[in-house]
């Protein structure tokens, strides 16, 4: 089967095919921010990542892990580590070149264990930290997996996801960070035959928040879903930049990221890199990006790119798009009688709505939906 | 006893040409225990009518005075103005993605009753009018208006009608695309809801077939922005037979 495919809008200067990536920071050359892969970033605002400042301090790590999961904290040199994926970019090999020692969280083959809570809370402010993270489903395991950041610095870190076959993992990153805190983090996963992972990425606070989720299928069969929900306020800058490698056949990606923006330069950014190799006959992609926009001064950037190598798939799509309030659906709410600013919630929690419904952890899903909450509180009403 | 007063409304609606008057000068009261029917040509102005007195930011009256039992209808927000007893059933019912019916049904309720309804008497309440207006009980859960066919947005406008139980309900081509049964159902809503005598009705249509369920104490004909005729329930008959032929001709000589 052929799929139609509309033409992407951005189109990057090289093949995603064609990027390169090192586990060494000096194989990646400074960057100056006008790169494309750069140029959405505030470069002045990441305290120097880019250009090798050194570790002041760590992060702390702990881990709430139930029966059935293992946590090591191992040296650099353990042989498990990269196996999630390799640097693409300079802060994520600087990270990668600059970690002290790694969290490894292995569940057990065959096991399906209760949440597992990993608290990352940052250097402090003005500190600087590097960190590694690597979590590990054998085959078969079924787990769900909270990552939760929080706190004040400058972090850069990896985090590695390692499916084996027939694994289902549920991730959800949440950055909740201080106002000061800067945060660039490379995800990556590497997805077994007929293995599942469900990763939400969540973020609300810092003042530069860089996440780039990357998924990569090891054998046929495997599926992935990329979601994020952001909220930016004044000021903030969140930028989350996807890329599903479609090498081998019969994967499914979907990707969807919702965002809301309210004050004067708020500032998001998604790139949403689809890449379906030659090989990757019988591929299902879906990527959608939306952003909405509470407030005059904010910005949303969006830009979904899809790059196909063979007709023989059974489809691919994206969407995007970036608005304001919807004036119709506010006049029909308040012409029942609802106020204008609960009018406005209303519509807003309904736009995060289905990707929250996707999170299976009540707890977790309670505590976003009452963050939600609070940022709707500051929405003009 | 409610009355909405409508007097000399000038409405314009802003075009890449500028403003255009859409209304021009329309006088019509509506008191409790009446039924209107507002009956004109495509194009006319009928729903500008219905808009502009529920509010709609794009229409701008430029003069005139809307009341509703003495209060100045145009100074109040589009929320105060539902709270203040008036309700507009619409033509298009708009989809609010993530927003479940049920939710939507009981902040509305909320809002215009002052206080949030007793839980079990609502749902008893909520089921009991669906029921009555052949809806699936399945609809609380979707969101609101979300893929929902014609006729059943339409049946949902009817359930608000019921639950926020307003002074005036203005119905805006209420019986547009739906089917017999639908039709019937619908009508139905709106004879309950003004069989207590105390609430008026403004019912605005293209067709004389909803006026065979619901029987209008006035019949006005719309053309070029305004009542050009006011009678009985058989100038209704006349415009059956006739069409709008002869007020078209005379709105083109405007």
């Amino acid at each position: 089967m052929t799929a139609a495919v509309e033409k992407s809008r951005g189109v990057p200067e090289s093949s995603r095919a064609e990027w390169f990536t090192s586990y060494d920071v000096d194989a990646f050359e400074v960057p100056s921010g006008r790169e494309e892969i750069w140029r959405f970033t505030p470069m002045k605002r990441i305290a120097g990542l880019h250009t090798g400042v050194a570790a002041t301090g760590s992060a702390e790590v702990e881990v709430e892990a139930p029966t059935g999961v293992t946590v090591e904290t191992v040296p650099r040199g353990d042989s498990r580590l990269g196996q999630g994926g390799v640097p693409a970019d300079r802060v994520a090999a600087q990270a990668y070149s600059s970690f002290a020692d790694a969290t490894v969280l292995t569940v057990a083959a065959d096991t399906r264990v209760e949440p597992v809570t990993v608290t990352v809370t940052g250097p402090g402010a003005g500190e600087v930290a590097y960190g590694h993270l690597q979590v590990r489903a054998e085959r078969f395991a079924e787990a769900v997996v909270v990552i939760d950041h929080r706190g004040s610095g400058v972090y850069a870190d990896n985090v590695e996801f390692v499916l084996a076959d027939g694994a289902k993992l549920t991730v959800v990153s949440i950055q909740d960070w201080a106002d000061d805190a800067v945060h660039i983090s490379a995800h990556h996963a590497r997805i077994g035959r007929d293995a599942v992972l469900r990763h939400t990425a969540i973020t609300l606070g810092g003042n530069v928040v860089r996440l780039s989720p990357t998924a990569a299928f090891a054998d046929r069969g495997a599926e992935v879903e990329l979601n994020g929900i952001y909220f930016a306020d004044a000021g903030q800058h969140f930028e989350h930049r996807t890329f599903v490698d479609h090498a081998v056949p019969n994967c499914t990606s979907n990707v969807v990221y919702k965002g809301a923006l309210q004050g004067e330069d708020a500032h998001t950014v998604w790139i949403g890199d689809v890449l379906i190799r030659a090989a990757a006959e019988g591929t299902q992609t879906y990527e959608l990006n939306r952003n909405l926009l509470l407030t005059d001064g904010a910005r949303a950037d969006s830009v979904p790119n899809l790059e196909i190598e063979t007709g023989e798939i059974a489809g691919a799509g994206h969407a995007s798009a970036t608005g304001r309030f919807d004036d119709e659906q506010l006049f029909y709410l308040q012409a029942r009688g609802i106020p204008e600013d609960q009018a406005r919630r209303l519509v807003v929690r309904g736009f995060f709505h289905e990707l929250l419904m996707k999170i299976q952890v009540p707890a977790v899903r309670e505590r976003l939906e009452a963050a939600i909450e609070a940022e709707l509180e500051a929405v003009g009403g | 006893m409610a009355t909405l007063e409508i007097k000399d409304l000038h409405v314009s609606v802003g075009t890449d040409d500028g403003a255009k008057e859409i209304l021009k000068g329309v006088d019509l009261t509506v008191r409790a225990g009446e039924t209107h029917a507002i009956m004109g040509p495509n194009g006319s102005g009928k729903s500008t009518l219905s808009y502009a007195v529920a509010g709609h930011p794009k229409y701008e009256v430029t003069s005139g005075t809307v009341t509703l039992d003495g209060e100045d209808v145009l100074a109040m927000s589009v929320d105060e103005r539902a709270r203040a007893g008036l309700f507009l059933a619409m033509q298009y019912p708009v989809e609010v993605p993530g927003v479940s019916m049920s939710n939507f049904l009981r902040t509305a309720a909320t809002a215009v009753r002052g206080e949030a309804p007793k839980l079990r008497t609502w749902v008893k309440e909520v089921k009991a009018s669906m029921a009555e207006l052949d809806i699936d009980p399945a609809f609380a859960e979707r969101s609101v208006n979300e893929g929902f066919s014609g006729g059943e947005k339409k049946r949902h406008e009817i359930l608000q009608l019921a639950l926020l139980n307003p002074k005036i309900a203005i119905l805006d081509e209420t019986d547009s695309g739906l089917d017999v049964d639908a039709l019937r159902v619908v009508s139905e809503g709106v004879n309950r809801f003004k069989a207590s005598g105390e609430t008026g009705v403004l019912l605005i249509t293209h067709y004389t077939r909803i006026l065979r369920h619901i029987t209008p104490d006035f019949v006005h004909v719309f053309a070029g922005g305004r009542i050009v005729e006011s009678g009985g329930s058989e100038l209704a008959d006349q415009l059956e037979s006739g069409g709008y032929v002869k007020y078209t001709g005379e709105a083109a000589g405007v």
